[in-house]
């Protein structure tokens, strides 16, 4: 997987995630590119595109479109599911998740991609393995919240 | 928000998110990225910024960076966040720099030494949060820094360092293999171990966790691309694991839609179709494995597909079995069938790939192919025409190369245009049924896509048409020239001929316009020099027009026919001496000199028809030795090599060597030019040759060697590079390898009725296979005939085949499998469905399934602590629940998104009442109205409407 990118209906960016080296410039080219492709295609059309001799794989999610572009000799219907995966692991996540979930919780959303894709791959498979350390993750930053506010709660007291 | 409570940023950052979700245009949107660009840069750069309003910030880059615009202002803070011992901090830093940091930034060195650090922490998660950054950030270079440590992370007791680490070594491989070469033997036998260990389910090895053998299957997928035979013992272990894990012995949490865990089985069938790929020996290994999976892999769902696409993936890859082909040809069968574009797609994809070992497949899937090449879904589409290339032979490629031409003009996107130009012209290359036709293929390649296709396509046709097409019949020869000259001289008025296309026309219409008398000299140059004006901006074509033009003149003055100049080839030439560039320049003034030469020396300078003549070359030069000796004896200094000689340079030796230095000028090059002897240029006259030593006016851009009486190295490579590359051709082109069946459209269709309609009591497959589409059959008589030119010449061959007595067998094998299917899925669901753990803890007690059953493992704790908060955040939510829910309740029925309800403007009174744990208590999933409401609640909190403009924003993802 080369990138991974979530452009709404608009063709407002969501999530870009880059794991070939793409400079600024080329990266706001391809989403030009690829959002002009796709958000004009019809409902009924097959959810792969071929581009620059790359193929990317899409679906839409009420009004958000998620991408990947692939190589040409990718299973493509593997990616539509690893793409399925990663949205329903999203509304594990965030119950019901909708497209303003993303937007407000971007980098959240970037914690779990990392959990299922790192550098292009898929390294997690169960949904529940993700869970676990997103939780583990979540928790331990609450924690450490939480400690810092008892600890700067603690040093306010003294200053007083 | 999970468990961090409500949004947990501020306001303001909130209000940026608002403000640009409402812009309606780029430009507004830009605005408000450079007004939010200069606030952070002020801010960010202030003194004793608190950390937590520094993580705000570097959040803030990174949206900005997503939208496109360049935060590279902060990298260096987000640098500076991942020192940051919070892992609260270092996590967002880390975050911050994956996104930001491409592998060879100069940041990515302050960074190393905070990996180093990390990848030392007691901390599984600080851990995680650096091999995260690693398989991103860390280069060339700076692999050595940490691959020690990632290498003994691979032994960390959490699986999820484990499988990070692996990937981290994977990531690695991929950009520098040396450094990770030392290394491979370890892979091997982290992969071997767990292979082992999982085939045997004796768990004495460190690693059992399925994640981790997923996660190690991507390099080994890797190394076995780079080297197969190292891997080869391995198959045994590939083809168990797939085995079990199709046998659902993988824990539950890995099945996905049903399927178990399709993603493993997808990477291992993709290492076995390289591992049996041309291995007898391993592919017989496959087989069951590879058949069982089908058999059982549901084709209802888009995951069971896919596993079903690579496992004809595999089949077509390694050492075809006969039993498995015709399984896949059914998979095939049933992926055209389908409904579904994603499906027919595959279905193409798959034939495309199948279709190389079994060429027979295909006709039983025409009209279903058929149907795809004039599907309006242009991705469809082209696949298809992928497929028809894969297809092609000589008695279809007139119908399939029309058909892409038509397609080729049809789009405009440049890459897809040049790559099935390049198809079209191999296809014309390769199976050309007549000169003709070729010619006229070409024409419109070039005419349409001239400036995308190759030169070497230009320089390949222009030679084809001067040798002719290796048979000895001169008289095709010329007829096909003509026939070329007439289609040009059609074409050439056109507007917009690309630049390729018109020199081609030039040089074919200098060098044959009048060969065979039909059209006057004074015609064809009137359209040469009309071509030169009309494209008076491309030096090359004016260049070719006007060497054209001198070839027109010559032949007629050679021939004893009296010329005259045209005025407007006249002004040409004035116009052209006076050229910027020097190449036109020469070209006119050699033309003019030519135009006061008789007609001997003429014929000697520009000898009709030569292009194809050999050129024999003196290399050594060994008829110039006189002279040098003679000069050598006159004191003349002698020969000094270029690589001997140190600064000065004169004139003799640059024209000595000049020729090597442009050996490779291959776009200008024209062979026959260079032996014409005599005409006096613009050279200087100072050297005398005897006559046959006069140099030759050469029209290039470059130097030109002076001392040739033939012999030029320019002429030398050129013309061997050309000519090889001429001899494939005139291979290709030879009669066809095999014609099948009569080329004529009409009878193949004919042939084709009876093998679908007439002879069932032969072919039950086919036409079982094609009932489904009878009615079509009748109704698009159009259609069938195409399907009958395109794949006319097999149906002739499959049916002798089929009488040879496959038909029986296939057609019972076929129908058994057929009930399989269907009664198949239920019996697996039936039998396999226990969790399977105890199978794996067939060996010792200390089984795998320890990790996911004892209490030992911390996850199971924390999920433990997550169960208590959920009935935490039940008590709550039920406090404050019932107000909520009722009046969103009635909300609701008037469409919730737009009511203006009052108690949305209560922001403060709210603020705050949505437990964090909510979410958590939503795990339990699926669509839940409460849940949705008190989500629009929480947003209208933060200040964002629902605007009508973009209602979607609200609805759910998976809803």
């Amino acid at each position: 997987i080369h990138f991974v990118l979530s452009i709404s209906r608009q063709g407002k960016v969501r999530l870009t995630k880059w794991y070939s080296p793409y400079s600024q410039k080329e990266r706001s080219k391809v989403i030009r590119e690829l959002s002009g492709m796709i958000l004009t295609r019809g409902p009924k059309l097959c959810n792969f595109v071929e581009w620059r001799g790359f193929k990317v794989v899409y679906k839409r999610y009420a009004g958000l479109y998620f991408c990947m572009c692939i190589n040409q000799e990718d299973n493509e219907l593997e990616i539509l599911e690893i793409i399925q995966y990663f949205v329903e692991t999203l509304n594990r996540y965030f119950g019901n998740v909708c497209e303003l979930d993303l937007i407000f919780h971007f980098h959240k959303t970037y914690y779990i991609l990392d959990e299922i894709l790192i550098a292009g791959e898929l390294q997690e498979s169960s949904q529940n393995t993700v869970h676990r350390l997103i939780d583990a993750q979540d928790s331990l930053v609450e924690a450490a919240k939480e400690e810092e506010n008892t600890v700067s709660y603690i040093i306010a007291q003294v200053a007083n | 928000m999970g468990s961090q409570g409500g949004f947990g940023q501020s306001k303001e950052f909130l209000d940026l998110v608002k403000s640009i979700g409402e812009t309606r245009s780029k430009s507004e949107e830009d605005r408000i990225v450079l007004h939010e660009i200069e606030t952070l840069k002020r801010r960010i750069n202030e003194p004793d910024t608190p950390k937590r309003k520094m993580k705000e910030y570097i959040i803030r880059l990174v949206y900005i960076e997503m939208l496109g615009h360049d935060a590279s202002f902060g990298y260096i803070h987000a640098v500076k966040m991942t020192h940051d011992d919070s892992l609260l901090l270092k996590r967002t830093g880390y975050l911050a720099v994956t996104l930001f940091l491409n592998e060879d930034h100069d940041l990515i060195i302050l960074i190393v030494n905070t990996i180093q650090k990390d990848l030392k922490s007691d901390n599984f998660l600080v851990v995680c949060a650096a091999l995260n950054a690693c398989c991103k950030l860390i280069n060339e270079e700076t692999i050595p820094a940490v691959i020690q440590q990632v290498v003994e992370l691979l032994a960390h007791p959490k699986e999820a360092v484990r499988k990070k680490a692996v990937m981290a070594l994977h990531s690695f491989h991929q950009r520098s293999p040396s450094s990770v070469n030392h290394l491979v033997s370890n892979f091997r036998k982290v992969g071997a171990l767990w292979l082992y260990g999982f085939s045997t389910c004796v768990v004495k090895l460190s690693d059992n966790d399925p994640g981790v053998m997923g996660a190690t299957l991507c390099p080994l997928y890797d190394l076995i691309t780079i080297d197969v035979n190292l891997y080869k013992d391995l198959v045994g272990s590939f083809v168990n694991i797939l085995k079990q894990v199709a046998e659902r012995r993988l824990p539950k949490s890995y099945e996905y839609h049903q399927t178990p865990a399709p993603f493993i089985q997808i990477k291992l069938l993709k290492i076995m179709a390289l591992l049996g790929s041309g291995d007898k020996k391993s592919s017989e290994q496959m087989y069951t494995v590879i058949g069982d999976i089908m058999r059982k892999s549901d084709t209802v769902s888009n995951i069971g597909n896919a596993v079903l696409f690579e496992c004809i993936c595999c089949i077509s890859s390694i050492q075809p079995s006969p039993k498995l082909l015709e399984t896949a040809a059914d998979a095939i069968a049933k992926f055209l069938k389908s409904d579904s574009h994603n499906l027919r797609y595959m279905g193409i994809n798959a034939l495309g790939r199948l279709i190389q070992i079994s060429p027979g497949i295909a006709e039983q899937h025409q009209l279903a192919v058929i149907d795809c090449l004039e599907d309006p879904d242009d991705t469809l589409k082209r696949k298809t025409f992928e497929l028809l290339y894969k297809m092609t032979k000589s008695s279809n490629v007139e119908v399939i190369v029309d058909r892409m031409i038509d397609y080729m003009i049809s789009i405009n996107d440049s890459h897809y245009k040049t790559e099935t130009a390049s198809r079209c012209v191999e296809l014309a290359e390769q199976f050309a049924p007549s000169n003709h036709w070729f010619i006229q293929i070409m024409n419109k390649v070039f005419q349409h896509a001239g400036d995308l296709v190759n030169p070497k396509v230009a320089h390949n046709l222009m030679r084809l048409i001067a040798e002719g097409f290796g048979e000895d019949d001169d008289a095709a020869d010329s007829q096909l020239r003509s026939s070329a000259v007439e289609s040009y001289l059609k074409i050439v008025d056109e507007p917009k001929l690309p630049s390729a296309f018109l020199q081609v026309i030039c040089w074919v219409l200098g060098e044959y316009g009048t060969a065979d008398g039909k059209y006057s000299a004074s015609y064809i140059s009137g359209k040469l020099c009309d071509v030169a004006e009309a494209h008076s901006s491309d030096d090359i074509v004016k260049a070719y027009a006007v060497t054209a033009l001198m070839k027109v003149y010559c032949f007629e003055k050679a021939a004893g026919r009296k010329m005259s100049l045209l005025p407007e080839c006249q002004s040409l030439l004035e116009e052209l001496s006076a050229s910027h560039s020097s190449d036109l320049q020469q070209r006119a003034y050699e033309f003019q000199s030519i135009l006061s030469l008789d007609a001997n020396a003429i014929e000697d300078i520009m000898p009709l028809d030569a292009s194809c003549e050999d050129i024999e070359i003196d290399k050594s030069l060994s008829f110039l030795n006189n002279y040098v000796h003679n000069s050598l004896e006159q004191g003349a200094e002698p020969y000094i090599p270029e690589n001997e000689r140190s600064g000065t340079l004169n004139i003799s030796n640059i024209r000595n060597h000049n020729p090597y230095e442009h050996p490779t000028h291959s776009l200008r090059f024209e062979a026959y030019e260079v032996p014409k002897p005599a005409v006096p240029t613009n050279l200087p006259p100072t050297l005398t040759y005897p006559t046959e030593l006069v140099p030759a006016p050469i029209p290039e851009p470059s130097y030109q060697p002076t001392l040739t009486s033939g012999p030029v190295s320019d002429a030398d490579s050129g013309s061997t590079e050309l000519r090889l590359r001429l001899d494939g051709v005139q291979k290709k082109w030879g009669k066809p390898a095999y014609s099948s069946a009569a080329s004529s459209s009409t009878s193949n269709f004919d042939s084709h009725r009876t093998s679908v309609n007439g002879a069932t009591q032969l072919d039950n497959v086919i036409s079982k296979s094609h009932e489904p589409r009878e009615p079509q059959i009748e109704v698009s008589e159009e259609k069938q005939k195409l399907a009958a030119s395109l794949f006319g010449g097999r149906t002739a061959r499959s049916e002798r085949k089929q009488s040879g007595g496959a038909a029986g067998y296939s057609k019972v094998s076929r129908t058994t499998n057929h009930g399989d299917d269907k009664v198949q899925p239920t019996i697996v669901t039936a039998t396999v469905q226990p969790p399977p753990p105890d199978l794996l803890d067939l060996g010792e007690p200390t089984g795998p399934s320890s990790s996911y059953s004892s209490t030992v493992d911390p996850f199971t704790q924390l999920e433990g602590l997550l169960d208590l908060s959920k009935d935490d955040s039940a008590v709550t939510t039920t406090s404050n629940g019932p107000d909520l829910t009722a009046v969103y309740t009635t909300a609701s029925t008037n469409g919730q998104n737009q009511n203006p309800n009052p108690l949305i403007n209560e922001k403060d009174n709210m603020n705050g009442a949505p437990n964090p744990s909510n979410r958590t208590a939503s795990l339990t999933k699926g669509p839940s109205l409460k849940d949705a409401l008190d989500k629009d609640t929480l947003v209208r909190q933060m200040g964002v409407n629902p605007t009508s403009q973009n209602p979607s924003l609200f609805s759910d993802l998976l809803g």
